[in-house]
């Protein structure tokens, strides 16, 4: 397999200029003869429909929600970063760029890196625009707050809810274009296949989730922004629906994987509070700002927090690292909370927690700005827990938050399959191996509202005008053929165990031999797991009612067919991946410290997984990263 | 601290759009008071299938307050008993143990059922598609920080904006009436600078759509703003009526242009 990321030749700065006046464009009048199959509905999907609409293409969008409003973008707490440099505190593209490289420990592609930095400001002015309502001071200009890994203060935000409101901010400006009738939208609608001809991606397969229906869609182009697959670890902060099957099936028609195995585990969830637990939830970083994380020094010190002494406290982030303390990034703070609870003084009932504790913030700046800034986050732990955060510490633990890794793309976001592209979470391009915080909407609206936009039109030009597939050519039929034919397997298992059965089993395999650290036995381990539970699965499978309703153990059933295989592949990377860097990391490969050790020489490459057939082991191929601009350097952030 | 409880569960089970519905009886017994309403509901899920039943249908998906899919109404209320709290949110703490709950769908002429709890909420997606929005097209956009907004504007529009869409409002109001959420919107943006250029139009566009999804009329029972888990107020809606009353007062049909050279 061949990876060309066609990066545009010339200095760093001038790539993204360059590229966009050498590539062909599509002559206005052209436009609306070329249809775009967009394939999810969060910040890159909407965003993408609305720009692609108001060019005048004509759009397809599918969302398995019953509104695109619901996308899982909508549940971003913190706030998304642009190099406005409002604060006057030392801000440029070039301090964003090096941040998010850095931040990336080094495992992202410079040139993507660099237009993201360009492309920050320009999303601010648009979201404005459209009345996303973010916060502002009282001379009614923006305001902005730090987030972890930057010592810049350069995120913009809307109180602790800024993903809700950019996204409603695409989603009107999507319905917008569903008025106009310039996209059609189609809810809960499920991607089930995607149709390629010659090697091209021409259309997808769906099931409409109320009728049971396949139906076949074509187009000139597909694109998937179906975000990120952390629900492979059962327990997360992602919606319940997030799956993987869309990239997985990409995967399977010869869409390279890249980096599966980069998964971000968040510093600050609730902890989990028995078996019974559907998901985590997130308690913003951006808590990080004005909340202390400690634990008592004694193991075993069961106390109530209130009743622990100044003294006997363990601030750990700040003795470990002073100079970013609270604000280190996600990866280096969740292992520091794994460690100290792997040491014995973690709090709460499991002893599966730390504390992230307000209250000097509160009697420095007082209760109401507190309540101001933070009060929606802080009315969310206490309907959860049942605890007010404003009396006692809050109690978090890591969870799984983002994926890193996803669908190979070169710098057009076109993945490995011609075209068939791919944006935000569901791509790996641009977060290296760890993602800095606010960093993912800003990610998904670069390009969903610019990049993919203007990306997409020399592929289109390349096209003959309405030379598209008809829907009763032979490809078609068999790609429709094989989501029945995939359906019809689940059904006929009629075992005893539930998809969720089946899947906790899965999320407890990945988190304890892929989770926060990784080592060769374990992930060994797992990859003996996995199959067999996989075998499992596809024997023993309870399923009940049929495929022509709405079936919801159905749909679960299908994402966790999915999650199985996926599962294998993220453990194979890790293990392939001898290095720790980022959100992977390998016990054999730590300092002294017990910080990620990087291995340069060997690992300063993507890893490009290419399928090989069901039951084949998968290539594992490689791009290597060249560092023209920024110096390799080992992470510091004390 | 942890504790369980039994409950009997009365749900409202259809088949489909067509069929007619019943409530069915369920026992659930060892609920731990830490389980989320809606993991309740999956455990209850999970013996129904492990017994050769149909699950119980209903919508869900963040399930951390803020996707709006959930929309259950629990013993009468939209989202239970709780105040400002999703059912997603909603904890069995909330319960007695030995209590009776009964679940609905949203009871709705614009929002049909689906399937036993889940409904058909586009209304709202054609409401939006009406006027919802600021027409800027990508890349239109201006320096961000060129256009100031008071900041007491742009909290009011914050808290409009806060809406998720979930529909407890027309499920609380004893006419079924959208008016919270049309006005939730219609405020957010008319607070704002950027949204002055359309604001009678999109006020008149608007109401004029959730009336022909046939939403029925606020009649100010105030029923919605209890049931709002985001806590929009009803001044959301006197401020919609001025608008809606100026934009159809002022109304003038478009004047089409004789052409340029």
């Amino acid at each position: 397999m061949e990876l060309n990321a066609h990066i545009p030749s010339g200095p760093l700065e001038k790539k993204w200029d360059k590229h966009r006046f050498d590539e062909k464009l599509v002559n206005p009048n052209n436009k609306r003869k070329y249809k775009v199959i967009m394939v999810g509905s969060g910040l890159a999907g909407a965003s993408a429909c609305a720009s692609l609409a108001e060019l005048g293409y004509e759009v397809a969008c599918f969302c398995y929600q019953d509104s695109p409003r619901r996308a899982h973008s909508i549940a971003a707490q913190g706030g998304i970063n642009a190099a406005k440099n409002y604060r006057n505190d030392g801000d440029s593209i070039q301090r964003l760029f090096y941040d998010t490289i850095k931040g990336g420990d080094f495992r992202a592609r410079e040139a993507n890196v660099y237009r993201l930095a360009q492309i920050s400001s320009n999303i601010i002015d648009q979201c404005v625009a459209q009345g996303v309502p973010f916060a502002r001071e009282y001379g009614g200009l923006l305001d902005n707050r730090s987030f972890g890994g930057a010592q810049v203060s350069r995120t913009f935000y809307a109180r602790g809810q800024t993903g809700q409101q950019l996204l409603l901010g695409a989603y009107q400006a999507l319905e917008r274009q569903v008025g106009l009738k310039a996209i059609q939208m189609y809810t809960r609608h499920e991607m089930q296949e995607v149709i390629v001809v010659d090697g091209v991606a021409k259309g997808i397969v769906t099931r409409d989730m109320v009728t049971g229906e396949f139906e076949a869609h074509v187009a000139d182009a597909v694109v998937l922004a179906t975000g990120g697959y952390g629900n492979v670890f059962y327990l997360a902060t992602y919606a319940k629906g997030c799956n993987t099957t869309a990239i997985w099936r990409a995967y399977q028609k010869g869409a390279a994987f890249a980096n599966p195995c980069y998964t971000q585990i968040h510093p600050t969830c609730i902890p989990v509070t028995g078996d019974h637990q559907s998901k985590l939830t997130l308690m913003s970083e951006s808590l990080r700002n004005d909340g202390r994380i400690w634990v008592p020094k004694k193991a075993g010190d069961k106390r109530p927090a209130d009743q622990i002494p100044e003294d006997e406290r363990d601030y750990y982030l700040e003795r470990k690292y002073p100079s970013y303390g609270n604000l280190a990034p996600r990866d280096i703070a969740s292992r520091a909370a794994k460690q100290v609870c792997d040491d014995g003084r973690g709090v709460g009932e499991t002893g599966l927690g730390v504390y992230l504790d307000l209250s000097e913030a509160t009697r420095r700046i007082g209760l109401h700005k507190i309540e101001e800034k933070y009060g929606n986050l802080l009315e969310m732990y206490d309907r959860i827990t049942g605890e007010d955060p404003y009396k006692t510490p809050m109690r978090i633990y890591p969870a799984s938050h983002y994926t890193m890794g996803g669908l190979w793309v070169d710098y057009n976001l076109m993945t490995t399959v011609p075209g068939l592209f791919c944006m935000g979470e569901a791509n790996f391009s641009d977060h290296g191996a760890n993602r800095l915080g606010a960093s993912a909407l800003m990610q998904g609206l670069s390009d969903g509202y610019f990049v993919l936009p203007a990306t997409i039109a020399p592929y289109l030009a390349g096209i003959k005008p309405g030379a598209r597939i008809k829907l009763d050519a032979p490809e078609v039929k068999a790609a429709e053929q094989a989501t029945v034919t995939r359906q019809n397997k689940l059904f006929a298992i009629k075992g005893k165990q539930t998809p969720t059965e089946f899947h906790r089993k899965l999320g407890k395999i990945m988190w304890e031999f892929c989770g926060m650290a990784r080592n060769e036995s374990g992930l060994k381990e797992a990859l003996k797991q996995i199959p067999e539970l996989r075998e499992q699965f596809h024997h023993d499978l309870a399923l009940p009612g049929s495929g022509s309703e709405v079936n919801q153990t159905l749909e679960l059933a299908g994402r966790v067919a999915d999650f199985l295989d996926l599962g294998e592949l993220m453990c194979l990377d890790a293990l392939e991946r001898r290095e720790s860097c980022g959100g992977h990391f390998r016990e054999e490969w730590q300092t002294e410290e017990g910080e990620a050790k990087r291995d340069d020489d060997h690992f300063c490459h993507v890893a490009a997984w290419e399928y090989m057939g069901a039951g084949q082991t998968p290539k594992r191929n490689v791009e290597e990263l060249s560092f023209d601009n920024v110096h390799l350097a080992t992470r510091s952030y004390k | 601290m942890s504790k369980t409880i039994d409950i009997t569960l009365h749900v409202w089970r259809q088949k489909n759009a067509a069929a007619p519905g019943a409530f069915v009886d369920y026992q659930a017994k060892g609920v731990s008071t830490e389980m989320s309403f809606l993991e309740m509901l999956d455990v209850v899920n999970e013996d129904l299938i492990h017994n050769g039943g149909d699950p119980i249908v209903f919508d869900h998906d963040c399930r951390e307050g803020i996707c709006g899919a959930c929309n259950l109404v629990i013993n009468g209320r939209p989202h239970g008993p709780r105040e400002r709290t999703t059912t997603c949110q909603l904890h069995m703490r909330s319960f007695e143990d030995g209590a009776s709950i009964t679940i609905e769908p949203v009871r709705a002429e614009a929002f049909p059922v689906i399937k036993d709890l889940m409904v058909n909420r586009d209304a709202f997606d054609r409401i939006i598609q009406a006027g919802g929005f600021i027409s800027v097209p990508t890349g239109c956009s201006v320096e961000a920080n060129a256009t100031q907004v008071p900041k007491q504007n742009a909290d009011l529009a914050m808290d409009a904006a806060a809406c998720i869409g979930c529909g407890a409002c027309v499920a609380a109001c004893p006419n079924a009436s959208a008016m919270l959420f049309v006005a939730a919107k219609i405020s957010h943006l008319a607070l704002l600078p950027q949204g002055q250029p359309e604001r009678y139009t999109r006020a008149r566009a608007m109401v004029n759509q959730m009336d022909a999804e046939g939403f029925g009329t606020c009649t100010n029972h105030g029923e919605c703003e209890a049931a709002c888990p985001k806590g929009i107020t009803l001044e959301n809606i006197a401020r919609m009526n001025r608008d809606f009353i100026k934009a159809s007062l002022t109304f003038r049909p478009e004047v089409s242009g004789s052409g340029g050279a």
